[in-house]
């Protein structure tokens, strides 16, 4: 798994990458913040926090939800972690998976070398 | 019986990597003790692949299972889970033998992955990468979000692997 926080956080880098959107992540990292209140403090459009929120958004940085007219943005942890638990779950079908092809190949390579002995005669 | 001896037992943990690449792609990595022309044979031949494909402890029992493994040939795998009938089918588009298969999904339709397998063998043991490219962010996504239908077999999954303990039942 902290391979895996690795990688995410290499795919995550780009967003990070603009000095703006790291401060935006503080600033909700603080506490949650509608765009507007985004924009304003950070003395920007709507439409320019807003392409900044769909980044972050995209890396799995950000969540946002709609109420009424307000979209609130959060931090997207919860997505990071529902993400582990569907990376681990995969993980673990797949190392069942294998365990059963090692059995399979185990198999054949005691089938092979009896052959092998019985051709040596 | 040089070989035994070269291939140290595995640790219990890890054995079996899951990363995500980039936003679209999943990659497995694990290494099966035994030489690639073996380990080819299991991925390809209908009556070994089935015996190792469906782990006993997901709970499904596997009706039918056809390959025909060459570049334009078609794969179909059909499931019975809790009295309900699944297909997993798709098309082989690159076969290598010993070294690289690749095969579409297509039972999910246009957001199916694209499954690239590679083979490598390393003092007797084959290192098999095995990547699940979608075709969008989202198309994995989803994978992601609609995993609840899957979440009792994957606890059913978890249970049993807990009973039986970490690591047992290798050889």
């Amino acid at each position: 798994m902290v391979h895996y926080i690795r990688t995410h956080l290499d795919a995550s880098f780009a967003a990070l990458s603009d000095a703006t959107r790291r401060g935006v992540l503080e600033q909700i990292g603080r506490s949650d913040a509608s765009i507007t209140e985004l924009a304003g403090k950070f003395r920007m459009t709507l439409t320019g926090m807003k392409k900044h929120i769909g980044v972050l958004e995209r890396a799995g940085l950000v969540t946002t939800e709609k109420v009424g007219r307000v979209r609130t943005c959060k931090l997207g942890t919860r997505r990071l972690e529902e993400e582990m638990a569907w990376l681990e779950r995969y993980r673990q079908l797949w190392d069942s998976r294998f365990d059963e092809l090692d059995k399979v190949v185990e198999e054949l390579k005691r089938k092979e070398r009896i052959d092998e002995r019985k051709k040596r005669g | 019986m040089n070989a035994r001896r070269e291939a140290e037992p595995a640790p219990t943990k890890d054995r079996t990597k899951v990363e995500r690449k980039s936003e679209r792609e999943v990659v497995v990595t694990r290494t099966i003790n035994g030489p690639v022309r073996i380990v080819f044979e299991a991925f390809t031949k209908p009556d070994l692949f089935k015996r190792w494909w469906v782990p006993k402890s997901l709970g499904l029992t596997l009706l039918s299972c056809e390959l025909d493994v060459r570049v334009g040939g078609t794969y179909r795998l059909v499931f019975r889970h809790e009295g309900s009938d699944m297909a997993f089918f798709g098309t082989y588009t690159e076969v290598t033998p010993h070294s690289r298969l690749v095969w579409t999904n297509d039972e999910g339709g246009d957001g199916g992955a694209v499954t690239t397998v590679t083979f490598e063998e390393k003092a007797g043991r084959t290192v098999v990468v095995l990547s699940d490219l979608y075709p969008s962010k989202e198309a994995l996504d989803a994978g992601i979000g609609s995993t609840d239908g899957m979440n009792e077999t994957f606890d059913q999954l978890e249970e049993l692997l807990i009973t039986l303990g970490a690591g047992s039942g290798r050889p």
